[in-house]
């Protein structure tokens, strides 16, 4: 299974980004490979409306099943959701971080969105 | 003629100037609220708004039985309101711009266009005796609780005014879409200012809007003696006319306070309001014509 980890960075050291639709990029981990790969999210950081929608069109197209971030909208959360991607809130500071506590079973999948929607 | 009355900053005095200028005015004249997120002009001429009609703007609805899933709507879409995931295709109306590519593109006539209401068009008239007895006629345009773009209301309420009359045009504040669709297409516009830091900084990025669309424009100070002399030393370094002041004064803060107008207030101003209509109906004149 792959988990995608909003991320400003390119290692599994680097921050979590807690934006989802406006983050920089993805790390997808392969959880039965124990490997990553990147997947960049710019176009979406610089979208004038819709970021949230697109990201999640770009995570169900990576082939995730799950997320990780800070926060998601009303929006992605109901694209995700109607992928069947389960979304995971992390406080962590660590993409590292994140997926300890994702196997160790301390995260909650999320049944809301958990910020407002907004207006540029 | 339309003059917008615009600003940059909120709170400076657009309603204020607009409702007395339509007041002072010696002709019949219309006023046109378009601050559609927040309109109150109504409120200080007492306006008796008796017609009531929606703003409505096309989206797209889809019939999913049509629907092949192919994800052409939402690749054509440049505001990010379609979106194909696997077998579900998803719209999301309050981002939709009315473009109509979505249903252009569509290979199975699975999309069509159906009006949604967005806004409110409430309007009437009332006789203005401020010296000069004539009739005010009034629109006013709000959006409606939840929606997110304005500007086809702000359209709609311009599009309603009889193009033949003097016409005030009550702007939202800021200089994005909104600001921009109210101004369009005026004759003049008057920016109002505060002499604060506030006020000036937002007056030149208003000043900037102004000359990006190649509007003729000039700059009223209100609540002038309130700050400093910052907002008049850039109107002559930039050589915009800055053609009116109104003093700061603790009067017509209580009347706003009562819901009545500058005018009600300071009613010696009337005639410089006057004046000023008669001064902007000369400049926006053709060159031909008379002075430019």
């Amino acid at each position: 299974m792959k988990i995608a980890i909003s991320t400003s960075g390119t290692t599994l050291d680097a921050p979590i980004d807690p934006r989802f639709g406006r983050a920089v990029r993805f790390l997808v981990y392969d959880l039965e490979q124990n490997n990553f790969t990147l997947v960049d999210n710019e176009q979406n950081l610089n979208a004038t409306q819709g970021a949230g929608i697109q990201a999640a069109k770009t995570v169900v197209d990576c082939g995730a099943q799950a997320i990780i971030s800070g926060h998601c909208g009303p929006k992605a959360f109901q694209v995700l959701s109607a992928a069947g991607i389960a979304i995971y809130h992390s406080d962590g500071s660590t993409v590292a971080e994140a997926l300890e506590q994702y196997n160790n079973g301390q995260l909650q999948a999320a049944t809301d969105a958990n910020v407002e929607g907004h207006w540029v | 003629m339309k003059i917008a009355i615009a600003s940059g900053k909120g709170g400076t005095g657009k309603t204020t100037l607009s409702v007395a200028l339509a007041q002072a005015a010696d002709k019949n004249v219309q006023l046109i609220d378009c601050d559609v997120e927040e309109p109150n002009g109504h409120i200080f001429i007492d306006a008796q708004l008796d017609k009531h009609e929606d703003v409505t703007i096309p989206i797209p609805v889809l019939d999913k039985t049509l629907c092949n899933n192919c994800g052409k709507c939402g690749e054509i879409c440049q505001f990010n309101a379609i979106v194909t995931i696997g077998d579900k295709t998803m719209i999301f109306d309050d981002m939709c711009h009315s473009c109509g590519g979505c249903i252009l593109v569509c290979p199975q006539q699975a999309l069509t266009e159906q009006q949604k209401t967005i806004g409110y068009l409430d309007s009437g008239s009332n006789t203005i005796n401020c010296g000069q007895v004539h009739q005010l006629s009034f629109i006013k345009g709000s959006i409606k609780i939840g929606e997110a773009m304005s500007p086809p209301v702000i359209r709609a309420a311009k599009k309603k005014a009889d193009q033949n009359q003097l016409t005030i045009i009550d702007c939202p504040p800021g200089t994005s879409c909104p600001m921009m669709t109210a101004v369009c297409d005026c004759d003049f516009v008057l920016l109002v200012t505060e002499p604060t830091p506030f006020g000036l900084h937002d007056l030149k990025l208003a000043v900037e809007t102004m000359r990006c669309m190649d509007l003729p424009f000039a700059v009223i100070v209100n609540r002038d003696g309130c700050g400093d002399e910052r907002v008049s030393e850039y109107c002559s370094a930039e050589k915009i006319p800055l053609v009116l002041k109104i003093k700061d004064d603790r009067r017509v803060a209580t009347a706003y306070s009562r819901g009545e107008g500058l005018l009600s207030a300071l009613p010696e101003l009337a005639p410089k309001l006057r004046s000023l209509l008669d001064d902007i109906s000369t400049w926006t004149k053709p060159a031909t014509e008379g002075k430019q």
